[in-house]
């Protein structure tokens, strides 16, 4: 039995394979909508956890093939989901 | 705003400009391409760095190549990604557009590079592709084809490995065909007008599921390292062992080198002074340039050194790493992990550090990270440091074997750092600017070996525009503080040092009335004026007061002379005035050129005097208390 998918990337355990479904930036910083995708946040893309700090703010994210630092607020704004047949089509 | 900084003659070549992501091995084709012809300056209204080179193509035109930022997209988010738009756009003031763009790219994540090359297309400028780091995409069994890659965007298209030069006389041979500075034909599937990531994310996906690429490869050995070095426990402890490693070899090594240039600066004194008499000229060449520029440019060993190590970390990878490593604690006073290499070159000297702001990409972190800069012990602080332990603190050990000594500098480096980050949660706590989230999105790049070419080039960049400071704002402002300090000479019948009775001695006298309730002499008062011109002069100062015969033996001479006359709580309060006092006009140009204005400069300096006061007043209150 998979376990349910989080939410965001934030929530996301450590090396949980996972696809971004959408990214929603915060009402104080829209920007962030674009910023995110131009770096490589899309649907569909395969996208994990790597690592925390103690606390688990920033965190390092995998995204395709690219490595990115994300503060959490960051994170939260990329909505995730499990692995679907989405991708195969 | 200073000559250097304005680029308008347009020199004869056709204009290339590189573009690609950050981290796509841009900077090393530019190095590849033009070797060290290269000049560094600043584009024109901003403090972005601009690097042009000359290079020949294969057939021997002479061509000019610009190593514009790199940037993700054609959407600026930083002044560096701006200027990138700006000169595509022919835009940019007193920046030609270019006659052709190379854009390079990362083979390894062809997915966000190429949406860069869709919208460079879109611009309506020629466009070649370098697809760079083929050999680590083939060693993560990816196999690019350049011929379809090609095809499917409708521009040449050359593999290379900028860091070991394969394929860069292929692209030299490119500039040669007249085809490839003409407009390319239609890609296929060009995109429409929408200019949105969507629609280039389709046209990418498309193209790459043509071209069998659709495929994720991860690079396992970098998440190898990386599952050590960003570990929650051992990567702290190792990025402390890195720091520690660091400072030694910045302070052990440097100290040969340093004393070199010392005895050469002296030497070259002792022979200016052997052969011009006694008199205005001689003070002026001596006093004023040689002591001037020496006492800076004993610092560029230093500074190298720290550079070396930083450009190493920075190439292999590890330094994004570090950022992200002390985002937090950055984070708990208001600054992000960005701003910690600007304040770790700010240990060797403000200068470089404020320099290194520009990476910053958030105004406000940068401006934060400016004024809390000349907190970081810079190393001109030490002479005065030394001096002045030497003189008071007894060499005894405490707490089972601790150096006493040691541990009195120990704690004058912590109080700068813990004054830094007072100041900036102050200015995170009072400011609205400060309580907003600011954004990371810091990529962190694959780990790979420095190479040795592009380090080198690094340095004497660095070497270069310390050197210029030298030349320039530093021996204009330490020559006016000799003029300060020399006139008027000392009258007929004087019984006091020279000094006493120049306008320098005057503004000490008068400043000793400012500065009696913090403990300071005469003496010191009188010291410190010269001592603006940087911290380590106001050791040579008292010398000169105290009608020594100053040099390099000063020092040793001082000791006794002040171990004597001075109370511990003087010698305490000077130790805590030295943390804080913004002693260093060249600092102070620093910040002045970077702000663009006098204000920044104005504010630091007021701030870091009202810090020094107080810290001073209440180092001298509380231990004059405390001894009785």
């Amino acid at each position: 039995m998979p376990r349910p998918a989080p939410a965001s990337l934030a929530q996301a355990e450590i090396g949980d394979s996972l696809h971004v479904q959408s990214v929603s930036a915060p009402g104080h910083a829209p920007e962030w909508e674009r910023w995110l995708e131009e770096i490589g946040f899309l649907p569909g893309e395969p996208v994990s956890v790597m690592a925390r700090v103690p606390g688990g703010d920033p965190l390092v994210v995998r995204i395709g093939t690219s490595t990115f630092a994300l503060r959490r607020a960051e994170a939260e704004c990329v909505l995730v989901e499990r692995q679907t047949q989405a991708l195969a089509a | 705003m200073s000559a250097e900084s304005v680029i308008h003659v347009h020199p004869g070549g056709r204009l290339i400009a590189l573009v690609g992501n950050p981290n796509c091995g841009k900077t090393a084709l530019f190095n590849r391409l033009t070797g060290s012809n290269q000049k560094v300056a600043n584009y024109a209204g901003v403090t972005v760095e601009r690097k042009e080179g000359r290079f020949k193509s294969a057939a021997g035109k002479t061509l000019r190549l610009l190593d514009l930022p790199g940037t993700y997209s054609l959407h600026p988010r930083s002044p560096d990604e701006r200027v990138t738009c700006d000169v595509l756009a022919g835009r940019a003031r007193g920046e030609k557009r270019p006659d052709l763009v190379v854009c390079v790219l990362d083979a390894t994540n062809l997915r966000r590079n190429l949406r860069l090359v869709l919208a460079v297309k879109r611009m309506g400028l020629p466009c070649v592709v370098a697809l760079n780091m083929a050999d680590v995409a083939a060693r993560r069994g990816l196999k690019v084809d350049a011929a379809e890659l090609s095809k499917a965007l409708g521009v040449p298209v050359v593999s290379t490995v900028a860091t070991q030069g394969t394929g860069v006389e292929e692209l030299k041979a490119l500039f040669d065909d007249a085809g490839a500075w003409t407009l390319g034909g239609p890609a296929d599937a060009p995109p429409p007008a929408d200019p949105h990531a969507d629609g280039d994310h389709a046209v990418v996906r498309r193209l790459l599921q043509g071209l069998g690429l659709d495929v994720h490869l991860p690079h396992l050995p970098s998440d190898r390292v990386d599952r050590v070095l960003l570990h929650p426990v051992a990567g702290p402890l190792i990025l402390l062992v890195v720091l520690f490693l660091l400072f030694q070899a910045v302070f052990s090594w440097a100290q040969p080198p340093m004393d070199a240039i010392k005895a050469g600066v002296d030497w070259l004194g002792t022979a200016i002074s052997g052969v011009l008499p006694e008199g205005f000229v001689r003070s002026l060449l001596v006093d004023g340039v040689l002591a001037g520029t020496g006492s800076v440019l004993v610092f560029l060993p230093q500074i190298l050194i720290l550079f070396f190590f930083i450009l190493m970390l920075e190439e292999s990878g590890y330094l994004p790493r570090a950022a992200f490593l002390l985002d937090r604690i950055m984070g708990s006073v208001g600054l992000s992990g960005r701003s910690f290499i600007p304040l770790l070159s700010s240990f060797a000297c403000a200068i470089p550090g404020i320099m290194a702001t520009r990476s910053i990409a958030n105004p406000r972190d940068r401006l934060v990270t400016i004024l809390i800069a000349p907190l970081m012990t810079c190393s001109a602080r030490l002479p005065v440091y030394a001096l002045l332990i030497g003189a008071f603190i007894p060499q005894r050990r405490v707490f089972g074997g601790l150096e006493l000594q040691g541990l009195v500098l120990l704690g004058l480096y912590l109080a700068g750092i813990l004054g830094a980050m007072g100041v900036a949660w102050v200015l995170k706590r009072f400011t609205s600017s400060g309580a907003q989230v600011r954004p990371l999105m810091m990529e962190l790049p694959i780990y790979h070996w420095p190479s040795l070419r592009s380090v080198a080039i690094g340095l004497y960049q660095r070497a270069e525009i310390f050197l210029r400071r030298v030349g320039g704002v530093i021996l204009f402002l330490t020559l006016a503080l000799w003029l300060l300090s020399s006139f008027p000479g000392a009258p007929a019948g004087a019984t006091g040092a020279p000094i006493e009775y120049s306008i320098a001695g005057m503004l000490g006298r008068g400043l000793q009335h400012v500065l009696a309730p913090i403990g300071f002499n005469w003496q010191i008062s009188l010291a410190l004026v010269p001592g603006m011109a940087a911290r380590e002069v106001a050791v040579s100062s008292l010398g000169t007061v105290y009608s020594l015969s100053g040099g390099e033996d000063a020092a040793q001479a001082l000791m006794p002379v002040i171990a004597h006359t001075w109370s511990l709580p003087t010698a305490l309060s000077l130790l805590a005035w030295y943390v804080f006092a913004p002693q260093c006009i060249s600092t102070l140009a620093a910040i002045k050129r970077e702000t663009g204005g006098y204000k920044m400069p104005a504010i630091v300096l007021g701030y870091l005097f009202a810090l020094a006061y107080l810290a001073s007043f209440l180092t001298f209150r509380i231990s004059t208390w405390v001894l009785g």
